[in-house]
């Protein structure tokens, strides 16, 4: 591998890693999402130390070149992430509903309980 | 009506105003031992104060969350209160609110779990265009293969249940974006009894579809897949039937 590729891939692979922990340690990220993009750029780093793995896994696979190869495994890891997100929004939107439809009986009974004891009730406002 | 029954009147309504008060109006004339409860799934304009200016009980949701979120949000209400019936009816004045007391018959006398009121079983001035009416034989057809029944409407919103359908519909497990033939495919594997009646429907007046914002195919590809896996998925049956 060129000196020049081996560097440009060691800064992405250390950047990548370095920002993506700083991003946990400010919080904006959840560690749980963390993972993916840690493992990815572990194992960018480790095919920039050790290209001959690169190579050897471009011919176990019978792939031409060892660039196809890194898109494909880029590839698989996108579809990974996608379907990741995919299940946790799933999971978020039930829980929206559940949250939604809890707040609207309870509104409903506040203000019925109100209501009751002649006391103006409480609008919700969105 | 034996005297400790209760019945809820169960009106989902998104942006309904101009409908919506002469529909709890005409509900209130033809039942009014029943409880007419409307779930406002987040409209924008004056529904929430056309209900209770019409002197309904109006259950506001936050924001929008569709037809099928709305009534199960109406269905939790209804099992929280101790609530023996819940009929639902549209809230665009489509639902002719004088059968009302045929359905509260019909579910009160019978064995039926679920009556459906089927604008199919007798003639009236619901037409409906021709794409729709394609789709509704689709599904009608498509249902009643796999219930093992005939049914001739199963996208009909004028429904009356027992307490044991609205207790099951109100789980998380079991919510359907629009409750359609995979609804009814459901309440089968749990072995519910499902009835038809013959109602009379009107054409859509004011108001904007809960359908709205479903393109025909996605619609049919969801219930298909939604079918599907409801197939696919172990029959925890309820004590219900057993």
């Amino acid at each position: 591998m060129a000196i020049k590729l081996k560097l440009l891939s060691l800064l992405v692979s250390f950047g990548m890693m370095f920002g993506i922990i700083e991003l946990v340690r400010r919080r904006k990220l959840k560690e749980e999402y963390s993972f993916l993009w840690l493992i990815t750029g572990f194992f960018l780093l480790i095919l920039t130390l050790r290209f001959d793995l690169l190579t050897r896994i471009t011919q176990a696979l019978g792939v031409v070149s060892s660039l196809n190869t890194l898109f494909f495994f880029g590839l698989i890891f996108v579809i990974l992430l996608c379907l990741h997100y995919s299940l946790k929004v799933s999971q978020l939107t039930v829980e929206m509903k559940i949250l939604a439809q809890k707040i609207a009986l309870l509104e409903a009974e506040i203000n019925s309980n109100i209501k009751n004891d002649a006391v103006c009730p409480i609008p919700f406002k969105g | 009506m034996a005297e400790k029954d209760r019945v809820l009147v169960l009106i989902p309504a998104f942006n309904e105003e101009e409908r919506i008060g002469t529909v709890i109006e005409e509900v209130k004339k033809y039942l009014p031992e029943g409880e007419v409860v409307v779930i406002n799934d987040g409209s924008a304009d004056r529904t929430a104060d056309v209900i209770i200016k019409a002197g309904a009980k109006v259950i506001n949701l936050p924001f929008n969350l569709g037809v099928g979120s709305a009534l199960q949000t109406g269905y939790k209400f209804a099992i929280k209160e101790g609530y023996d019936y819940v009929i639902q009816l549209d809230a665009d004045g489509q639902h002719v609110p004088s059968f009302l007391p045929v359905f509260l018959e019909k579910i009160r006398r019978t064995k039926s779990d679920l009556v459906i009121g089927s604008r199919f079983l007798s003639p009236g001035p619901y037409a409906g265009s021709r794409v729709r009416r394609i789709g509704i034989i689709f599904f009608a057809r498509l249902t009643s293969f796999l219930i093992r029944q005939r049914l001739t409407d199963p996208l009909s919103g004028y429904r009356a249940m027992k307490r044991a359908v609205v207790e099951l519909c109100s789980r998380d497990a079991y919510t359907f974006d629009y409750p359609d033939a995979d609804f009814l495919l459901a309440l089968h594997r749990q072995r519910f009894k499902i009835e038809e009646i013959p109602v009379t429907m009107n054409p859509r007046k004011g108001g904007q579809s809960q359908h709205r914002g479903l393109g025909p195919i996605f619609y049919i590809f969801k219930i298909m897949l939604s079918i599907l896996v409801n197939l696919l998925r172990k029959n925890e049956r309820s004590a219900h039937g057993d």
